[in-house]
């Protein structure tokens, strides 16, 4: 339950490629809700949340770019100082679950944040339960549009 | 795919592909003397390598004689190009073939109808060997033209009276609707790119509706593992076929089904083993340089031609019946092998050590730089889509597994770079595997 899908993309160092991601995209009018952009000295990593992860991958797929669709979790963080500290708190040292990374997005009302983790369901039912908010897919594809 | 405990053998030529040792080596003899007498006053290159070592053709009296003779070359063929080594009147060429030219100016040779029938026999009995007869359809996805891979794979598809579909090289959409379309149950083309069909198949989900059955397999070195692979995607059998075209082209040698060696031709050509320094014949099992006599060729034939591959040579007679020897994969090439940081490197090696990972597609290219006067070697290699991850602690994990594997495996250290699948060029003949971008001249 509660989980969305992430369409991230892996980019090898080299002029235009992600250029090549975000045009490709544009014009199959996939709209990129959430981005994090990770580098290292060999590569990149893309990862988005967008109006239609499945589009996303296959319009990709048919240039020539492999992409894949991960679950993760989109926690809504009230505009209130340690939200998030109290968010983690509850998945981290109350549930055990392991935070891969996380990037935020904003959204007018409130904060959100997604977060990878080994387990993204369990995750969100958490963050439920300790009385937060998390996006339903739907909803955040369609955030901010 | 069948195994090998369930599959029939079939033998085209058993009088010629299971005789005695003796029996064979009689064989040898005479068709040695035969040939020596056929070149000297004929060809000058051999009139004069003969004479200068003081040899006169009463002096071959066996095949334990041809360590008298002298050696040919590739360069020795260049000098002579194209047709210095002809042993025939003009009237008596059917055909010329090439080499497919990968460096510098080509390989010219020619042939008598009689050179192209015993060259058809030979890939006849190497398509038996792969369990074809004249019931199946061989597509054919060598290059036709002056390469030897599409005309001696159509040569012996007509010995075997099997139907040929010359398709050449490229347009892989294309071949795999003719695969389908006309119910190939075999298929000829160059280890790289039948695993790029392999991965084209699957990708298309056509596996299952093609009727393959074997890949004969040849013209570059390939791994067991990459054998395995094509096998496992595509549930086929693949052979590998080893031929040269100063020699004849494919069909020299093949391997039987228990893949334990490439079974020579032997009553046409005669394979020897040498020391790689002192050309000297080294023992049963023990590497050196591979070097072709052509026993029955009219056109040009070559006397201990050195073919540069590596191998080892195994008399004993084989699970198939046939007491063919047998030459191993090859371990390389002389002029393949890198020497980076003092050590030898082929590029095969890396394949096998890729193979070994899982996670990865035999997809690779090698980048050699010399940073700083150090050879620095960096592996490109594809990451298999279903092992892709979007963690980065993932990727880094699998390119030092990478790494300590190949750094094992080659005894040196390596760079690896992970690409994103299917960037390395897909090659429709000969793979590209090597960048030298040291100048060392």
């Amino acid at each position: 339950m509660s989980t969305i899908q992430q369409l991230s993309v892996f980019l090898e160092n080299r002029e235009g490629r992600l250029d090549e991601v975000l045009t490709t995209l544009g014009n199959n009018d996939v709209n990129i809700v959430a981005l994090s952009l990770a580098d290292t000295t060999e590569y990149g990593m893309l990862r988005m949340i967008v109006s239609d992860p499945q589009k996303g991958k296959e319009v990709l797929r048919a240039v020539g770019i492999t992409s894949m669709l991960t679950p993760v979790v989109a926690l809504r963080v009230p505009h209130a100082t340690g939200s998030l500290s109290k968010a983690m708190h509850c998945l981290v040292v109350d549930g055990g679950i392991n935070v891969e990374y996380m990037y935020a997005f904003a959204n007018g009302k409130d904060a959100s944040a997604v977060l990878k983790t080994d387990e993204p369901e369990r995750a969100a039912e958490i963050l439920v339960s300790s009385g937060f908010g998390v996006w339903e897919a739907d909803e955040a594809y369609k955030a901010n549009c | 795919m069948i195994t090998d405990d369930r599959w029939t053998e079939r033998i085209r030529d058993p009088k010629a592909e299971c005789m005695s040792r003796d029996e064979r080596a009689a064989l040898q003899g005479e068709k040695l003397r035969d040939l020596v007498k056929r070149v000297y006053g004929v060809v000058p290159f051999y009139t004069e390598k003969m004479k200068a070592l003081g040899l006169e053709p009463g002096d071959i009296k066996g095949i334990e004689d041809i360590g008298k003779l002298p050696f040919t070359t590739k360069e020795d063929l260049r000098e002579n190009y194209p047709f210095g080594f002809l042993a025939v009147p003009n009237e008596k060429i059917a055909r010329v073939q090439g080499t497919s030219g990968t460096t510098g100016k080509l390989t010219v040779m020619a042939y008598t109808q009689k050179d192209v029938d015993v060259w058809g026999e030979c890939v006849a009995r190497c398509l038996t060997m792969a369990g074809l007869t004249a019931e199946d359809r061989i597509h054919v996805c060598y290059g036709y033209g002056l390469f030897t891979g599409g005309m001696g794979l159509d040569f012996g598809a007509q010995k075997l009276g099997a139907m040929a579909i010359p398709m050449s090289a490229g347009n892989t959409k294309r071949q795999l609707m003719c695969m389908e379309d006309f119910g190939a149950t075999a298929f000829a083309c160059t280890p790289s790119y039948a695993m790029h069909l392999a991965e084209a198949m699957a990708e298309a989900g056509v596996v299952d509706h093609m009727k393959i059955k074997a890949g004969v397999c040849g013209a570059e070195p390939w791994t067991v593992e990459m054998r395995k692979k094509i096998e496992e995607i595509m549930k086929i059998n693949c052979f590998d076929i080893y031929g040269l075209c100063e020699i004849t082209g494919p069909g020299v040698a093949m391997d039987c089904i228990h893949h334990e060696g490439l079974h020579v031709h032997a009553d046409h050509f005669y394979p020897e083993v040498l020391d790689v320094s002192t050309h000297e014949p080294v023992g049963e099992g023990e590497t050196g340089e591979l070097v072709f006599t052509t026993l029955s060729k009219e056109a040009v034939p070559l006397i201990r031609y050195r073919t540069k591959d590596l191998t080892s040579i195994n008399y004993e007679t084989c699970k198939c019946g046939r007491t063919t020897p047998r030459i191993s994969k090859f371990k390389g090439r002389t002029d393949d092998m890198k020497v980076i940081r003092g050590v030898n490197v082929f590029p095969t090696q890396v394949e096998t050590a890729l193979l070994g990972i899982g996670e990865v597609i035999p997809h690779y290219l090698l980048i050699i730089d010399r940073e700083n006067n150090m050879d620095v070697l960096t592996v490109m290699v594809e990451v298999d889509e279903k092992f892709f991850s979007d963690e980065i602690r993932k990727l880094d994990a699998l390119r030092n597994k990478i790494g300590s594997v190949l750094r094992e495996a080659l005894g040196l250290s390596v760079r690896v770079k992970l690409v994103e699948p299917k960037t390395i060029e897909r090659s429709e003949g000969k793979a590209k595997r090597v960048i030298d971008n040291r100048n060392l001249v």
